[in-house]
């Protein structure tokens, strides 16, 4: 298996899939099962395969593996790809959540479902490639390549202001993008490479550390989403198809958490000491002002989605307080956050589905008659609340310890912003679950179905173990972590003396 | 001039005097043979562009000919191949509806002809006044092409605003040409940088360069000479547009940069500014105008301009890579518009009314998934969202630019990018968002070809675009 391209195989499995959907037709009961199993069967593959990625990986090493480098295209563009501890389980987060979202829309998607697996499967390939790019030319490719697939998402399969949405999610996220690209370009003539690996190791002089630092800030933040930059995110969320806004929430938007750590933190260290403040000011502002508004949702995925905008602030906050325990705490919140989240909207998912709105005045009582939703939609929301023995529990408190160390004022402002998370999460599920069973329309309601079991129950397993046992991730990511915060502050240290020296 | 030395001369040109005799042979049996002979005179040209190109490809020699007015190398070769290619793919969609636009005249093949040979002229043109001759060639022979379809009155409109707008613009040209040349004694791009090289430039010779780049910018359709453009579009016979879209402006292109690269070498940072301002007004004027556009050809016209702008972004740059960003970029240009011409072609409606409004492509995806993918891909592409091929045409050329250390340009041009993507972006939401309306015709064979090979290319550059790369590269080594 070793000389086996196994990420390459892993990213471009999903377009095999593809080329299978084309050969099918969707406009029968027959051909609608073909294109659902078909599909259903290369994510589960896909998720299969890229667990070797997983199991082949080296704890103890910290640099990248399973490289593979060919030429690409001239001016020094390659195709190389390779995982550290940071990337790895992002490629598997990505594999596990595509069955998910498949299974997701087994039923709900009526029109033209062909298309939307192979969007899907599309989008597959483009986030994985993402993770694994070790070129900085191919991440930008693979990194906007995602807004295709996802404006046609949101656009084709959305809800009622769904070409509004599609228009602001694309042009938000490209306007933040091309900036970037111009700084990819200014790298490549400062360092005379676009390979991440040379990056890593070259020191870009600080004047110009800014100018990129802020380019790349550009689009990570739009993509994160950060205050405040992050309107386009409720929108979309909102009127994406379920499925959609689980792989927003659950995959794009760490998107920009995983690009601030390889490149602004690890490539750009004075600059991010320089503008660590105004970040945490920002992600502070997003903890708290976003959970205020998530109170006043009365859109449950609105809710979610707002809720979404204050985790991310936790790892903006953990990866620039720049210590061990922020960027493993940022990653760990990512990881969890990925499939607690994604759980949410699944949950919005299956009552949205049988009665055709999001409005939570709408429900209420439902522990009632659906115990079994009840049951797991309290596991997620306490994992959202960042209950202790969630998952969510251990990113959050991480990024605490992490931010505490860095600024005590950041770390207190940021952990009201736990108690007012437990207020919107909390009342959510008051409103939805809890009370008399008043309203007609909800009386004939069904408890979840086989195939909605097999969606929740898994991610609960997952919520619980990791808020359990974290090990695993912890043991994946503390090499890489480690390296990276280790060059950072002697990034830090070099620059401080040589400006000694010069007094 | 002895006899070896015109021979040479004569090999070097070989393709070029191809297509002049065959020229003139397709004329004799078009006028032989009368009316009817318009499908034949039209395969027969597609074969004599072919057999040239072959030539071209097969023989490549380098050198100078005719005393240095011409000249074959690497770069001319390159963009001659591109040129041609899109001669024979836009003569080919004409056959797609040749009938219903009056193009089924065996005159109409042999102009194309002869505005082919007046492209690859210029592109090998060494010399003031060669590149003047093969521009006019060029020109005119096109000038009567827009106006072919003599019973429209917006064909004859196209025809002659494009003829006096034209001629003008050549006018212009000439006079900056004959001011360069009394400024420096010489015709010959190279004996005018030598001229230029040793002694500080005088203002006569900055009015002759900002002439000729005036007439450029006309040829070219960049702002502040674009107006002509929408209209002309418009109003010529769609195949036409097509036409007009792809080869000569690759020819124009090939020219500025020859004559920009080599004559006005030494004096390039006066030329830089002209072209970085236009590049600028060009690429803001594309995004900003075309948002208005209920009609896709006038909506392409500014997609055009403001794709005209961003190539000059490489050329404003001054170097190899510029050169090669170019070059990268007039291909993949060239590639998605043809592809999107042969689109537009493909909107006809069921009684056999031709339409070219964008909103009657709504619902394009459920009634004709194939031309819907391939359009989407189309206008992804010209809107530069990778991993299509607009994405790398646009990194090249702004990767130029970084280099030059041309900050705002690229800044600007970025961001003028994002703004275009709203039209690019609107056509895709009618084709997907939107409910189907009526459903177009069958799409003509070649039709269908065409964009589908087109949309391959775009979908398959990140296949194919190294050794695509690597020739623009070879190809660029010729200046700076």
């Amino acid at each position: 298996m070793t000389d086996w391209p196994i990420l390459s195989t892993v990213t471009f499995l999903p377009l095999v899939g593809v080329l299978f959907l084309l050969l099918t037709r969707d406009d029968t009961p027959n051909g609608r099962r073909n294109v659902l199993n078909v599909s259903l069967f290369t994510t589960l593959f896909t998720f299969l395969v890229s667990l070797f990625i997983w199991i082949g990986f080296d704890n103890s090493n910290p640099g990248f593996q399973m490289v593979e480098k060919t030429t690409w295209l001239g001016t020094g563009i390659g195709y190389h790809v390779g995982v550290d501890g940071i990337s790895m389980l992002f490629v598997i987060l990505t594999t596990l959540l595509m069955p998910f979202c498949i299974l997701a829309s087994w039923v709900t998607i009526e029109k033209r479902l062909k298309q939307y697996m192979i969007a899907f499967l599309l989008l597959e390939t483009l986030m994985i490639g993402v993770f694994v790019s070790l070129d900085i030319v191919l991440f930008y490719v693979f990194f906007e390549g995602g807004l295709i697939p996802m404006f046609l998402i949101i656009g084709v399969w959305g809800g009622k202001d769904r070409v509004y949405a599609s228009y602001k999610f694309f042009l938000y996220t490209l306007l933040g993008s091309v900036l970037m690209m111009l700084a990819i370009m200014a790298m490549y003539w400062q360092a005379g490479t676009t390979d991440i690996t040379e990056l890593l190791k070259y020191q870009f002089p600080a004047g110009l550390q800014t100018w990129l630092w802020l380019a790349f800030f550009a689009s990570f933040a739009v993509k994160m989403p950060m205050w405040p930059v992050h309107t386009w995110l409720p929108d979309a969320h909102v009127q994406a198809p379920t499925a959609g806004s689980v792989i927003l929430a659950g995959i794009l938007l760490k998107l920009g958490g995983y690009g601030m750590i390889r490149f602004s933190l690890a490539m750009f260290p004075l600059a991010s000491d320089y503008f660590a403040p105004m970040v945490f000011a920002l992600s502070v502002i997003a903890i708290i002002y976003t959970s205020l508004v998530a109170l006043m949702q009365e859109d449950m995925k609105k809710l979610i989605a707002y809720s979404s905008v204050a985790h991310m602030g936790y790892v903006t906050m953990g990866i620039f307080a720049a210590n061990t325990q922020g960027v493993q705490g940022a990653l760990f919140q990512m990881i969890s956050h990925g499939f607690v989240s994604g759980a949410l909207f699944l949950c919005v998912g299956v009552v949205y589905d049988r009665l055709h709105t999001r409005e939570i005045a709408a429900y209420g009582g439902l522990v009632n008659n659906m115990p079994k939703y009840a049951f797991a939609f309290m596991v997620f929301t306490m994992a959202n609340v960042g209950l202790p023995g969630t998952s969510g529990f251990i990113g959050e408190f991480l990024t605490l310890i992490g931010v505490f160390r860095a600024n005590t004022w950041v770390a207190l402002f940021a952990a009201t912003g736990v108690i007012l998370s437990a207020a919107y999460a909390l009342w959510l599920y008051r409103r939805i679950i809890f009370g008399a069973l008043e309203k007609e329309s909800l009386k004939a309601l069904f408890d979840l179905s086989p195939r909605e079991q097999a969606l929740l129950y898994p991610l609960i397993v997952l919520t619980i173990f990791f808020g359990v046992y974290p090990a695993p991730i912890f043991d994946a990511t503390a090499a890489s972590v480690d390296l990276l915060v280790n060059n950072y502050t002697a990034a830090l240290q070099a620059a401080h003396d040589v400006a000694l020296s010069v007094k | 001039m002895t006899a070896e030395i015109l021979l040479a001369s004569l090999h070097l040109a070989t393709p070029e005097i191809i297509l002049a005799i065959g020229a003139l042979a397709l004329l004799m049996i078009g006028v032989f043979s009368g009316e009817k002979s318009g499908t034949t005179v039209t395969v027969l040209a597609i074969l004599l562009l072919v057999i040239s190109g072959g030539w071209m490809i097969l023989s490549g020699a380098d050198g100078l000919a005719f005393g240095g007015v011409f000249v074959s190398d690497a770069f001319a070769r390159f963009l001659k191949v591109v040129a041609l290619i899109g001669s024979v793919t836009a003569i080919i969609m004409t056959l797609g509806q040749s009938r219903s636009e009056h193009l089924n005249q065996f005159e109409f093949p042999v102009l194309l002809v002869l505005a082919t040979l007046g492209i690859l002229l210029m592109i090998s043109a060494n010399d003031l006044i060669s590149a003047y001759l093969a521009l006019e060639l060029q020109s005119l022979a096109l000038y009567v092409v827009a106006a072919i379809n003599r019973d429209s009155l917006k064909s004859t409109e196209a025809g002659l605003k494009y003829f006096v707008l034209g001629a003008l613009s050549s006018g212009m040209m000439l006079y900056g040409m004959s001011l360069v040349y009394g400024f420096t004694g010489h015709t010959g791009f190279a004996e005018i940088a030598t001229a230029l090289s040793g002694e500080s430039r005088s203002l006569g010779l900055l009015f002759g360069l900002v002439f000729v780049l005036t007439g450029f910018a006309f040829k070219i359709s960049a702002v502040p000479f674009h107006m002509w453009t929408p209209d002309v579009y418009e109003g010529a016979p769609t195949p036409v547009t097509a036409f007009f879209a792809a080869a000569p402006k690759i020819a124009a292109m090939a020219m500025l940069v020859r004559i920009v690269g080599t004559a006005f070498e030494p004096i390039k940072l006066d030329w830089q500014q002209v072209i970085s301002f236009i590049a600028i007004a060009s690429m803001v004027l594309g995004a900003f105008a075309a948002i208005g556009q209920r009609n896709i050809k006038r909506l392409m016209a500014y997609s055009s301009i403001g794709h005209m702008g961003y190539a000059l972004v490489g050329l404003a740059a001054g170097t190899k890579t510029g050169v090669s960003g170019v070059l990268i970029y007039m291909t993949i240009y060239m590639v998605m518009t043809l592809g999107t011409f042969a689109c537009i072609m493909a909107m006809r409606r069921k009684d056999g009314g031709v339409t070219e409004n964008i909103d009657d492509l709504a619902g394009l995806s459920a009634t004709n998934p194939f031309m819907a993918v391939v359009l989407t891909a189309l206008m992804f592409s010209l809107a530069g969202i990778p991993p299509l091929a607009g994405f790398f045409g646009k990194y090249f050329v702004f990767v130029a630019a970084i280099e030059a250390k041309l900050y705002a340009l690229a800044i600007i041009g970025v961001l003028a990018s994002v703004v275009g993507c709203y039209y690019y972006l609107r056509v895709i939401k009618l084709m997907w968002f939107d409910e189907a309306k009526g459903e177009f015709a069958r799409t003509a064979g070649v039709l269908r070809l065409v964009f589908g090979l087109s949309g391959l290319f775009v979908a398959g550059y990140v296949l194919i675009g190294g050794p695509l790369g690597a020739a623009a590269e070879a190809a660029s080594a010729s200046f700076f």
